[in-house]
C-alpha cells in the first residue's frame, strides 16, 4: 500500500505543479497578487507532496519491500539500516524523485522569501515547468514505485562501491547545487518575458538572482569537493580526480555558476552585461541538465555509469529541448530588450570581470568538449578516441591559471577604472615575488613547466589577498562580509592550486610486493607490512594488512583492506594516514601468493590543500551569502525611510 | 531489444573478466633505471584499459591491463621507446588506447576550440572597450 | 540577428549529436584489422595426444571462400552460450578456426570433448599472444575472413549465427 500511497502523491503532485505555474504566469501578466498567492500555495502543497512519496520509498527501503523493483534492485537484508536509507537514492529512479524534491524545496522557500510581485510570479511559473517536465518522467518512465512480481525473498545488494557515508550526503549535496541552479535560470526567464512595456525589462532579476545563485554554487563546490574526497579514499587509487564524463558533468555546471557569479555582480552594480547574464543562467541549467542525461542514458562509458536506458535517456533530451530549448528562444526573442554595456575602462574590475567570464567559459568549452568530443567522433563515423588526463591537463589548467591570476587582481582594482601607473604600482611587489617563487622552484628541479607555473600563481594570488585583507584591518576599513568572502574565495583557489601542483608533482609512490614483516622506504619513512590477516563481515569477506609508516620514531598504523562482496565484487578499502602537509597512502592489493602481498604506497605532500582549498571557498562563499543578506535588509529598512523623506 | 542484447554483453563482458582476476604482479618488475620506472609509470597514466569502463591502464585491475602492463614493462626493458609502444598499441586497437587524442583534421576543433573560443571571447571585449571609447 | 539564435543552434547541434549517440553503443570497438590482410597466425594447434603440431592460418584459409576465426576459452561463459551458433554454422559447411584463448590445453580438450567440436582446427594460445595480436579484448571475438584472407568483421561477444550466415553468403558471391 505504501508504494501506491507514495505514487498516489506524485500524480497530485502534477496537478499541482500545472496549477502552479499556470497561477504563476497569469499573476505575472496580469500583475495579480491573489494569482501569486495561489502559485505559493501550491508550491508548498507540492513540495509536501513531493517529501511525502521520499518518504514512501524509504518506508519500503526500512521495512525491505522487496515487491517494489526499485528496492529489490539496490538493497538486501544483510544492508545495513543506515546504507538501505541511503539507497533511496543510490539509483536511478531513487535521484529523480530527489532531483524533484529538492527542486521543490528551492521553489518553496523562493516562494516564501520573495518579495510579491510580477517577476517573482512569472519565476514560479517557470520553476512549476521544470517540475512539471520532470515529474512527468518519474511517472511516465522512471517510477521507484514499480512493484516486481512475483517479489524475489530478498534484494540484490547495493553496488559496494556506494556503501560508504559518502552515499547518504554526497547526492543530495550536489543535487543541491544542480537543482539551486533552476532558481537563477527561472529568474532570467521571469526578467525576459516580464519586460515593461517601454521595453527595458526589470533589472532588478540580477539582485535578486545573486544570493541564489551563490547559494547553488556553494552546493554545487561542496558536492563535487566532497566526491572528489570520496573517490579520494573509496575508490582505492588514491587519485582525487578522474575527468570522469560524471566528474566532468558536475564541473561545467560549477564553472557556468562561478562565471555567472561574477557577471550577476557588474549587472547588479554597474547595470553591464545583462543578456549576458541571462545567457550564462540558462546555461547553467542546460548543463546540470545535461549532467544528468550524461549519467542516466549510458552514451558515454565511466566509472559511474549506473542504468542505461536509452528510452529514458531520450525522454531526458526532450525534457532539455522543450526547457533549454524553449528558454533559448524567449532569450532570442526578447535578448534586444535587455540594457546595453555601457563605457568600459581597459583597467577596472568589470573588464577584467568579463575577462574571466571569457576563461571560465572557454575552460568550460574545454571540459565539455574533452567529454562530448568522442560521442561526436562515433556519430559522424570518425573513430572512437578517448580523452583523458593528457588532455585536459593541456588544455583545461592553461585557462584556469589565468582566472587565478585575475583573481588576485581584482581586490585592487575598483570599479570603474584605475590609471594604469597606479595598478602597475600595485601590482609590482607580489608579482616580482610571484615570478621568484616560479624561478626558484624551476631552478630547485620541479618536473615540469605548468606545475611551477600553478604554484607561482597561487603565490601571487595568495599574496595580494592576504595583502589586501591586512591592509583593510590596519587602516579600519569595514568593507562588509561580502569582500571577506571573495577574499577567502579567492584564497581558496589559491590554496586548491597549491595543493594540486604540489601534490601532483612531489608525490612518490610506490607498487611493492611485501611479505608481513618486510619493509621499504618511501620518501624518508620505513613502510612496514606488520600482519595481514582474514575477517569476515556481514556481506563480505575482507583481507586485512596493517601497514607500519615510520620517521623520526614516530609511527603511523594504517589498516588497508581488500574486500570481496557477497555478490562477487572486489573492492579495495585504502588507508590513509592524514596531516595538515602530507598524507601516507597504502592500498592492499592482491596476494601474490607465498605469503607476499602487493601494495600500493604513496607519499602525497600538501594534497590536503586541495579540499582544504575547496572549503575556504565554500566559506568565502557562505560570508558573501550573509553580506548581501546583510546588505537587503539595511536597503530594506533604508527605502521606507527615503520614501518617508 | 537492441538494448537488452546491448547490455547483457555488456554485462557477460564483465562477468567475464571477473573470474580470471589474477594476482597483480607489477609489485616486482625491476627496471633498468629510476628514468625507465617513471616512463613506466608515465604510459600506464595514457592509455585506457579497454576493457574497463574508463580507467586508465594505471587504475585498472581487468586481466587484460594486466597483461598490457606487463607487456609494456618488457617492450621499455627492451629498449622500446615510449613512441614505439604507444604505436604499437594504436596499430592494435586504434585511438581508443590513447588518452592522449592524437592531433587529425577530425580532432582540431577538439585541440583548439576552447583556445578560439578564448580568443574570439577576448576580440569581444576589446571591441566593447575599443566602440566605447570612440564613443566617449 | 544570426546571434541572438546561436546559443539555440548549439543547443540544437549538441542535442542531435547527443540522440544519435543514444543508439550507439559506447562499449563496441572496431577492429583495426577491418579491410586488411588478416596477421600471420602460426601456432601449435590443440589436439588429443600424439605429436605436437604447428600450423598457420594463412595456409589453412579456403581458397575464394569466406571463414571465420572465433576466439574461446573454456573458462568463459558467453562461449558456452554461443557455442550452439557455431554448431550450427558448422553443420551449413562454414569453415570455423578456433583460437583458444588463455587457457590450458586440457580444459580446452575437455570442453570440446564434452560438446561438437565445430573448430577445423584450433590454435593455441595459453598466453594471450596472438590473441593481443589480433587486437582481442574479450572473450568470445569472432573475426570474419573473406576468400582473399582479408578480415572483414569482427564481432564482440556471442555470435548470432542467422545474421552472420546472411553475411558469409554475400562475402562469398
Amino acid at each position: 500500500m505504501i508504494p501506491e500511497a507514495g505514487l498516489a502523491a506524485l500524480c497530485l503532485a502534477l496537478a499541482l505543479t500545472l496549477l502552479q505555474g499556470t497561477a504563476g504566469l497569469l499573476g505575472a501578466a496580469r500583475h495579480s497578487a491573489a494569482w501569486f498567492a495561489v502559485a505559493q500555495r501550491s508550491a508548498w502543497l507540492q513540495t509536501g507532496l513531493a517529501m511525502a512519496a521520499m518518504a514512501a520509498l524509504a518506508l519500503s527501503f526500512a521495512q525491505q519491500d522487496y515487491s517494489v523493483r526499485y528496492v529489490a534492485a539496490h538493497a538486501s537484508s544483510a544492508l545495513p539500516l543506515l546504507y538501505r536509507l541511503g539507497a533511496v537514492w543510490g539509483g536511478h529512479e531513487g535521484s529523480m524523485l530527489l532531483w524533484l524534491t529538492l527542486l521543490g524545496c528551492w521553489s518553496s522557500v523562493f516562494a516564501l522569501t520573495m518579495p510579491r510581485g510580477p517577476l517573482s510570479s512569472a519565476a514560479l511559473g517557470v520553476l512549476a515547468v521544470l517540475s512539471l517536465g520532470f515529474l512527468s518522467y518519474i511517472i511516465g518512465v522512471s517510477n521507484p514505485f514499480a512493484r516486481l512480481f512475483p517479489a524475489p525473498p530478498d534484494g540484490s545488494d547495493l553496488n559496494p562501491l556506494l556503501q560508504d557515508p559518502g552515499l547518504i550526503f554526497h547526492p543530495p549535496v550536489l543535487y543541491m547545487g544542480y537543482v539551486g541552479l533552476a532558481v537563477p535560470f527561472a529568474l532570467a526567464l521571469a526578467a525576459l518575458l516580464t519586460s515593461s512595456r517601454h521595453g527595458q525589462p526589470d533589472i532588478s532579476w540580477a539582485h535578486l538572482a545573486r544570493p541564489w545563485n551563490l547559494m547553488a554554487w556553494l552546493w554545487l563546490g561542496a558536492g563535487i569537493a566532497a566526491g572528489s574526497y570520496w573517490a579520494y579514499y573509496e575508490l582505492g587509487w588514491g587519485g582525487w580526480w578522474f575527468w570522469d564524463p560524471v566528474e566532468n558533468a558536475s564541473l561545467m555546471p560549477w564553472l557556468i555558476a562561478t562565471a555567472l557569479l561574477h557577471s550577476l555582480a557588474v549587472t547588479q552594480q554597474r547595470h553591464m552585461f545583462g543578456d549576458w547574464s541571462v545567457l550564462l543562467a540558462i546555461a547553467g541549467l542546460a548543463l546540470s541538465l545535461l549532467g544528468t542525461f550524461l549519467v542516466r542514458s549510458g552514451v558515454l562509458t565511466s566509472v559511474h555509469a549506473f542504468a542505461a536506458d536509452p528510452s529514458r535517456g531520450i525522454f531526458i533530451l526532450g525534457l532539455i529541448a522543450v526547457m533549454v530549448g524553449g528558454a533559448l528562444t524567449i532569450y532570442a526573442w526578447r535578448a534586444h530588450t535587455l540594457p546595453r554595456g555601457r563605457p568600459l575602462e581597459l583597467l577596472s574590475r568589470e573588464t577584467l570581470l568579463l575577462v574571466n567570464n571569457v576563461l571560465l567559459l572557454a575552460a568550460c568549452a574545454a571540459v565539455f568538449l574533452g567529454t562530448l568530443y568522442p560521442l561526436l567522433m562515433d556519430v559522424l563515423h570518425w573513430g572512437k578516441i578517448s580523452v583523458g588526463r593528457p588532455y585536459f591537463n593541456a588544455v583545461f589548467v592553461p585557462l584556469l591559471l589565468p582566472a587565478l591570476i585575475l583573481s588576485g587582481m581584482a581586490s585592487w582594482t575598483p570599479w570603474r577604472g584605475i590609471p594604469v601607473r597606479t595598478w602597475l604600482r600595485r601590482a609590482r611587489l607580489p608579482a616580482a615575488a610571484a615570478l621568484a617563487t616560479g624561478a626558484l622552484v624551476m631552478l630547485c628541479g620541479m618536473p615540469a613547466v605548468p606545475f611551477a607555473a600553478g604554484l607561482a600563481a597561487a603565490i601571487f594570488t595568495l599574496i595580494l589577498s592576504g595583502w589586501s585583507l591586512l591592509r583593510h584591518a590596519r587602516q579600519r576599513l569595514r568593507p562588509g562580509l561580502s569582500y571577506y568572502g571573495m577574499q577567502f574565495a579567492h584564497m581558496g583557489l589559491a590554496c586548491f592550486a597549491l595543493g594540486a601542483s604540489v601534490s601532483g608533482s612531489f608525490e612518490v609512490s610506490e607498487d611493492v610486493m611485501l611479505r608481513p614483516g618486510g619493509t621499504m622506504t618511501l620518501a624518508g619513512y620505513t613502510v612496514r607490512l606488520q600482519q595481514v590477516s582474514q575477517h569476515t563481515e556481514k556481506n563480505h569477506q575482507a583481507l586485512r594488512a596493517q601497514v607500519v609508516f615510520e620517521r623520526h620514531g614516530h609511527d603511523v598504523i594504517l589498516v588497508t583492506e581488500k574486500r570481496r562482496y557477497a555478490s562477487g565484487m572486489v573492492t579495495t578499502e585504502a588507508a590513509i594516514g592524514w596531516g595538515l602537509f602530507r598524507d601516507l597512502f597504502v592500498a592492499l592489493g592482491d596476494d601474490l601468493g607465498e605469503n607476499g602481498y602487493s601494495l600500493h604506497v604513496a607519499y602525497k605532500p600538501l594534497i590536503r590543500f586541495i579540499w582544504g582549498g575547496a572549503g575556504l571557498m565554500i566559506a568565502g562563499g557562505a560570508l558573501g551569502f550573509l553580506g548581501q543578506r546583510r546588505a537587503r535588509v539595511r536597503l530594506a529598512h533604508e527605502a521606507p525611510a527615503k520614501v518617508a523623506a | 531489444m537492441a538494448n537488452i542484447r546491448r547490455w547483457l554483453a555488456l554485462l557477460l563482458l564483465m562477468l567475464l573478466m571477473a573470474p580470471m582476476a589474477r594476482a597483480d604482479d607489477t609489485g616486482q618488475i625491476q627496471f633498468h633505471s629510476p628514468q625507465q620506472a617513471a616512463q613506466y609509470q608515465h604510459l600506464l597514466q595514457e592509455i585506457r584499459c579497454l576493457v574497463c569502463q574508463n580507467q586508465s591502464l594505471a587504475e585498472s585491475h581487468a586481466d587484460l591491463a594486466l597483461d598490457l602492463r606487463l607487456e609494456i614493462a618488457q617492450a621499455l626493458k627492451r629498449g622500446e621507446s615510449p613512441e614505439q609502444i604507444k604505436a604499437r598499441l594504436v596499430k592494435r586497437y586504434g585511438d581508443f588506447v590513447l588518452y592522449r587524442p592524437p592531433l587529425r583534421e577530425t580532432t582540431v576543433l577538439l585541440w583548439f576550440g576552447p583556445a578560439l573560443l578564448l580568443l574570439c571571447g577576448l576580440w569581444v571585449v576589446w571591441r566593447v572597450i575599443h566602440r566605447q571609447e570612440s564613443q566617449a | 540577428m544570426i546571434r541572438r539564435f546561436l546559443p539555440l543552434l548549439i543547443l540544437l547541434a549538441v542535442l542531435m549529436v547527443a540522440a544519435v549517440g543514444l543508439r550507439r553503443d559506447p562499449t563496441i570497438l572496431p577492429s583495426t584489422l577491418l579491410d586488411s590482410k588478416a596477421p600471420l597466425l602460426r601456432a601449435a594447434l590443440l589436439q588429443d595426444g600424439g605429436m605436437p603440431q604447428t600450423a598457420e592460418l594463412q595456409a589453412l584459409l579456403p581458397q575464394g571462400k569466406p571463414s571465420l576465426l572465433n576466439v574461446w576459452a573454456s573458462w568463459c561463459t558467453a562461449c558456452l552460450q554461443e557455442h550452439a551458433a557455431l554448431q550450427r554454422l558448422a553443420a551449413s559447411g562454414v569453415t570455423i578456426f578456433g583460437l583458444n584463448y588463455k587457457d590450458t590445453d586440457a580444459a580446452a580438450m575437455a570442453w570440446l570433448r564434452e560438446r561438437h567440436n565445430p573448430y577445423r582446427a584450433v590454435f593455441v594460445d595459453p598466453q594471450g599472444i596472438l590473441g593481443r595480436d589480433w587486437g582481442v579484448y574479450g572473450v568470445p571475438e569472432t573475426f570474419v575472413i573473406d576468400g582473399q584472407g582479408v578480415v572483414r568483421q569482427r564481432i564482440v561477444g556471442p555470435i548470432d549465427d542467422r545474421a552472420l550466415s546472411q553475411q558469409l553468403a554475400k562475402l562469398s558471391r
